[in-house]
């Protein structure tokens, strides 16, 4: 019998991922693909594999069956337990069969990821086995894992004997603001509509989802109508529809819209936006495209250094956390339960 | 000549690029669109992603820190000084798509007739007549947007949007034509449905209808369009190509 891992509770929102589908654009076909890609790849390269389960503020609970399974984690203020046993938001450990290895939303971030070493053993749809629900496609039969699911694995093997905590470099360079570049549909707003998309403090909406994240604050008018001859929809996109509040287009977006476009968040700063929860606010920074292609530079360079893994140090214990109070939220102590 | 007269290059972020060649919905602007596309998939600079035809632009995906926006410019510039866009790179095909405007197939038929003064007999004649050009496919896999509409048939979209369309729903709207292949909610109108499966991500091709092709409506009774249904959920293509 294959390791396979087993989903023991799962809230809504949680999916499999790969790097996403590529070349069906023009087929409407939605790439989908992580969220949070600087978090994915963290965990991926860390398990040398390919796809992860992305894990929601509902939080998941997995258990190994069959052989031992390493998993590396990266789940920035996620707490993560192993057998009720506090570690690090980002690590790599084995799972013993009967262990139990539970995820749950921190005081900030929206999505983590536990990428199995080895690779799930699941048919891919149209190359890719990123789940896209809302077509149906990949992950299992077009949804996600749920409570009950077993996940088989091909390829596994164990992790660090002992849980070690996980070091990318990409992870640690954040800014304040989120950088955009303007356009491509500026002609659709008077210059005064643009400066106050920049200014303004804007609050991310309950609803948001894996399609777009919308934002409340001031009403942004369009100069004459709101409606284009739709065109192609780049991830970062910020449509203004006719109700005036911007939409930011994420992994699961359609691949064509029909409202004008203000501007693009920059790709080096959507992950920064992806982990934003909704009440919390987001500010918009204009820069030039050179700008947008050095921070991307920028991030390409801390990637090719792969990640690092270390022994976990005191300061990285449950028990040194907790005395220092860095661990937000109520201490309830459950995670055994 | 329709559109710009020269393209608009635009960003859409430092990783795409929107090639805008107009900014109505017109089969010369289309057909450049697609030139271009099909000029820059048969010779892809290398961090060249992958592009996106749309009605009047299209998005060329690439990664700057391989192929720069100058390059990127490069390769464009050169084709279209080859001389101009105007016709596509492969014969466009002409497609036959069986469609049942029966009830409880064209669940919004009698309404769109009603608001368009005309019977529904009339409504499926004129419908039925005309031929399509596929111009694209967006919002949903295998949702293909097609012009052409008879001007007897231009209604507005509704205001607010009806319940998801059944499977393979042909819809009008806007001016417009499309063929849905899955559910969504819609402001469009549910005029018929075809058995045929435009996306079947498992069928090798998964589409086969191409953004320049044309199609016509064939008319089907409610009892062809079930065996026609049956047929196809076992991976049958029932569209027929004109000419072979």
């Amino acid at each position: 019998m294959n390791a396979r891992l087993r989903i023991l509770s799962a809230g809504p929102g949680v999916t499999l991922q790969d790097e996403g589908r590529r070349g069906f654009l023009r087929y409407g076909v939605t790439p989908a693909g992580p969220m949070d890609a600087d978090a994915f790849l963290a965990a991926t390269r860390a398990a040398g594999a390919g796809a992860a389960i992305e894990v929601s503020l509902g939080g998941v609970e997995i258990a190994a069956e069959e052989a031992e399974v390493g998993v590396a984690i990266c789940a920035g203020n996620f707490e993560v337990r192993l057998d009720g046993r506090r570690l690090p938001g980002a690590c790599a450990l084995t799972l013993a069969p009967g262990a139990r290895l539970a995820l749950r939303a921190g005081p900030s971030g929206a999505w983590a990821y536990v990428a199995p070493f080895g690779r799930f053993d699941l048919s891919t749809v149209l190359g890719s086995l990123s789940t896209h629900t809302r077509s149906g496609l990949g992950g299992l039969k077009g949804c996600g894992p749920a409570a009950g699911d077993a996940l088989g694995l091909v390829g596994a093997r164990p992790g660090p004997k002992e849980p070690m905590a996980l070091h990318a470099p990409w992870l640690e360079v954040a800014s304040e603001k989120l950088r955009v570049l303007l356009g491509p549909q500026l002609d659709f707003f008077e210059r005064e509509t643009v400066a106050l998309f920049l200014s303004a403090r804007w609050r991310l909406s309950a609803r948001s989802d894996r399609m777009a994240y919308r934002l409340e604050g001031p009403k942004l008018a369009h100069r004459s109508g709101h409606d284009i001859v739709s065109d192609g929809l780049a991830m970062g996109a910020i449509q203004v529809p006719g109700d005036g509040a911007p939409l930011v287009l994420m992994a699961d977006r359609q691949p064509t819209g029909g409202y004008p476009k203000i501007a693009h968040v920059i790709g080096a700063d959507l992950p920064a936006l992806a982990q934003k929860r909704p009440g919390e606010e987001i500010c918009f920074t204009a820069v030039s495209l050179e700008e947008a292609v050095a921070a991307r530079r920028a991030k390409a360079r801390a990637l090719a250094e792969g990640v690092r893994l270390e022994a976990l140090t005191p300061e990285l214990t449950s028990e040194y956390l907790l005395g220092r109070n860095l661990v937000g939220g109520v201490v309830d102590g459950d995670g055994a339960r | 000549m329709a559109g710009y007269a020269t393209p608009r290059f635009l960003d859409a972020g430092e990783a795409a690029l929107s090639i805008e060649f107009g900014d109505t919905v017109d089969p010369e602007i289309n057909t450049r669109v697609l030139a271009l596309d099909a000029a820059l998939r048969s010779a892809a600079p290398e961090g060249l992603i992958e592009t996106l035809p749309t009605y009047r632009a299209l998005l060329v995906c690439y990664e700057p820190l391989i192929l720069s926006r100058e390059k990127l410019l490069g390769v464009v510039e050169a084709r279209l000084a080859e001389g101009p866009l105007d016709r596509p790179a492969a014969a466009p095909a002409r497609w036959r798509l069986p469609c049942c405007y029966e009830a409880p197939c064209g669940e919004d038929l009698a309404e769109a007739a009603a608001r368009l003064g005309l019977t529904p007999a009339r409504f499926v004649e004129i419908h039925a007549g005309a031929e399509y050009r596929a111009y694209m496919y967006g919002f949903a896999p295998g949702w293909c947007y097609l012009g052409g509409l008879p001007r007897e048939l231009a209604l507005p979209r509704r205001a607010t949007p009806r319940a998801p369309t059944p499977h393979g729903a042909v819809l009008i709207g806007g001016g417009l034509a499309l063929v849905a292949s899955n559910p969504m909610p819609t402001g469009w109108y549910v005029v018929g449905r075809t058995p045929e499966r435009l996306f079947s991500p498992s069928r090798e091709p998964p589409l086969f209808i191409s953004p320049g092709d044309f199609l016509r409506f064939e008319p089907v009774d409610l009892e062809s369009f079930h065996a026609l249904e049956a047929r196809a959920a076992k991976g049958e293509r029932l569209a027929l190509r004109e000419g072979g």
